[in-house]
């Protein structure tokens, strides 16, 4: 894999109020990997993907995504940047009063002169390659299972193949088979696709299945990169009980199992 | 390195292209990447090529030129391909031999094709006599049904205030007493400037036609009847309809939305007792004492300009007020009240656990209470007025 950097944080800060979430934070991402995004409840997995994703500005340091710098450009530069990244939120975050297709043709609109049929036809393919039933289509958000939500969300996100997409715990709330199916979609898109995948997650066997990388969150910032064999041997008392927990030698076991 | 512009149409696409192909994406500067070429379709014969970027943004102009191809077509020029393209070039594939397409563009070429959807049958719909019937049927089977659903919801009503009688110790006194502050007090300054303002206008208007006959003082009966017996507590229920109900529905609504009604039912609190009974019963409460409000300020209203416009003093005007109209006016007033009450109660108790599991429902299902509940007060009204006839009140 090229050492290209897609997403470039130097000393970016976050608080809220008194609280400060993120400290001197740096990270890079690379292209065409997954990288997963752990850490604690409340140690701003989710704030930092916002932070990227253009959602909330961070009090202080710099976002380089794509070689242009995200905080400081130009209205029109930021939308390229926006187009070129998509944003799977925890629960699909669907337009309710769209239907699935309606919602996969969203970001379609902003491209000019392609034509309703194609379109549709476009959208159509999103919603098949998340690996949704045709007929989901022409549902509603509220007509789905929470599994079909994300898998819609998903849909959407990558209706412009984005470079980047950014999936906020794309498993919480699944069944294992559902889950586990949901790893396999989000592997084999990003190879088909040569996806840059930002994932923050909770769930080990995702860590294991998909991600090239794992970033874990901890004192205020990325304290740790690296694969997941990596990650196994570090003795930070936090990062030690999450991949050497109960829940996370089962996921091991599980690995093993399947090679 | 090659340069964006001069490329199409005076050079060779194809060499351009795989220049931008076959360098190394790291070193390439990151605003190179940013614009890409879009795609250019060449050749002739049977022999075509396509290069450049072949994504979403270009992918239009490559369709509507695609047709002309005929034969091979080479994608080796390519230096994008997104899903929109591929699936653009699998619509061609059994039409065109593509070739020469490189390892990763090929993978997806394969994905796309993969997961092409297929459309199930379309059953064709006609429209026919027999489906205007049934949509007819189905509106009269749903106001049926919402007739029935309206009647339960009332009976739970009384069920629950029956309940309480034997056990006072079950009526949520705290709610009631929110309730009631929420529909009754704070209705009271917007009651009382309406009601204020009809009997201004009543007096107002009255007083143009009353003085062509010299009958002026007839105004007092004008003002007094017409607010006491409808105006007051018809224009009261109105404007409570309008307030209160929808913010019963959006209140239950909201939380039918959030499965708050159902964890109610799992904890075994009752959700009637709970929710509907303390709402309902503040709008029996206050509703005929906002209806005394706007009769007052409604005769208040008339007689200040009565006696602006007429001269009619305000002594006289109470001498005539109560000389002439007799109590029978002020009873058919009040009498409705607590229907009106009923009638507003229920409709926007049973639209909020209409509400399903989206927003867009709550939106509708406030604003239908709201058009439901005036439609039904007016309603009632003019039976009430039939049968007040009938009986010679």
């Amino acid at each position: 894999m090229s050492q290209d950097v897609v997403i470039k944080l130097r000393g970016i800060r976050n608080a809220f109020g008194p609280h400060t979430v993120h400290e001197n934070l740096d990270l890079d991402v690379y292209r065409g990997e997954v990288l997963g995004v752990v850490g604690g409840s409340g140690s701003g997995k989710s704030v930092l993907l916002r932070c990227i994703a253009g959602l909330r500005p961070p009090q202080a340091g710099t976002i380089e995504i794509f070689g242009q710098d995200a905080l400081n450009c130009t209205e029109a530069a930021r939308l390229e940047i926006d187009q070129r990244m998509g944003v799977m939120f925890q629960d699909g975050a669907l337009f309710s009063s769209l239907t699935v297709r309606e919602n996969v043709e969203v970001p379609l609109r902003t491209i000019d002169g392609l034509d309703a049929g194609l379109r549709r036809d476009l959208a159509d393919l999103k919603i098949a390659m998340s690996g949704l039933p045709y007929k989901a289509g022409d549902n509603y958000p509220s007509e789905l299972s929470g599994g079909m939500r994300k898998r819609a969300g998903l849909a959407r996100a990558l209706a412009l193949d984005p470079e980047i997409v950014f999936l906020d715990e794309p498993t919480a709330g699944l069944d294992p088979i559902g889950a586990s199916a949901f790893d396999e979609l989000i592997k084999g898109l990003s190879r088909a696709m040569g996806l840059t995948v930002f994932l923050v997650t909770h769930d080990l066997d995702t860590l294991h299945a998909t991600c090239d990388r794992i970033a874990v969150l901890a004192d205020k910032r990325v304290k740790y990169t690296g694969t997941m064999e990596e990650m196994l041997k570090i003795d930070h008392p936090w990062v030690h009980e999450y991949f050497h927990g109960p829940r996370a030698r089962a996921a091991i076991a599980t690995k093993e199992k399947a090679q | 390195m090659q340069s964006r512009q001069g490329i199409r149409g005076d050079s060779d696409p194809n060499e351009s292209a795989v220049l931008t192909a076959t360098a190394d994406p790291s070193d390439a500067p990151a605003s190179q990447i940013l614009e890409p070429q879009p795609a250019v379709l060449d050749g002739g014969g049977q022999d075509w090529q396509l290069s450049g970027a072949l994504t979403v943004r270009y992918v239009s102009a490559v369709a509507a030129d695609l047709p002309r191809a005929s034969g091979t077509l080479d994608l080796s020029g390519l230096t994008r391909l997104d899903t929109a393209g591929a699936y653009l070039l699998h619509r061609h594939a059994e039409r065109l031999h593509m070739r020469g397409a490189q390892a990763d563009h090929a993978a997806l070429l394969e994905r796309v094709a993969a997961s092409i959807p297929e459309p199930p049958e379309q059953t064709a719909r006609n429209w026919s006599l027999s489906q205007l019937l049934e949509g007819i049927g189905r509106m009269v089977v749903s106001g049926g049904s919402f007739l029935q659903e309206i009647t339960g919801m009332l009976g739970l009503f009384l069920a629950r205030l029956g309940q309480i009688a034997r056990h006072p110790g079950q009526l949520p006194m705290t709610a009631l007493v929110h309730h009631a502050d929420q529909v009754g007090w704070r209705a009271v300054p917007i009651v009382s400037l309406m009601s204020f303002l009809i009997g201004v206008v009543l007096a107002f208007q009255g007083a143009v036609q009353l003085r062509q006959f010299g009958a002026e003082i007839f105004v007092v009966d004008l003002i007094a009847i017409s607010i006491l017996r409808e105006l007051g507590i018809l224009l009261t229920a109105i404007i409570v309809a309008g307030r209160t109900a929808s913010s019963f529905t959006a209140a239950i609504g909201s939380m039918k939305m959030r499965e708050e009604i159902d964890a109610m039912r799992t904890l075994a609190i009752d959700p009637a007792m709970v929710l509907f009974v303390p709402r309902i019963l503040a709008l029996l409460i206050t509703l005929p004492i906002l209806g005394a409000v706007a009769n007052f300020m409604g005769l208040l209203g008339g007689a200040l300009m009565s006696w602006i416009e007429l001269g009619v003093s305000p002594a006289v005007f109470l001498a005539r007020l109560l000389a002439e109209t007799g109590t029978n006016h002020v009873m058919v007033g009040f009498i409705k009240a607590p229907v009106f009450a009923l009638i507003i109660g229920v409709i926007g108790c049973h639209a909020g656990m209409q509400v399903r599991g989206n927003a867009e429902s709550l939106g509708a299902q406030t604003s239908a209470a709201v058009v439901r509940a005036i439609f039904a007060v007016i309603v009632a009204d003019a039976l009430f007025s039939v049968f007040f006839a009938m009986m010679d009140i």
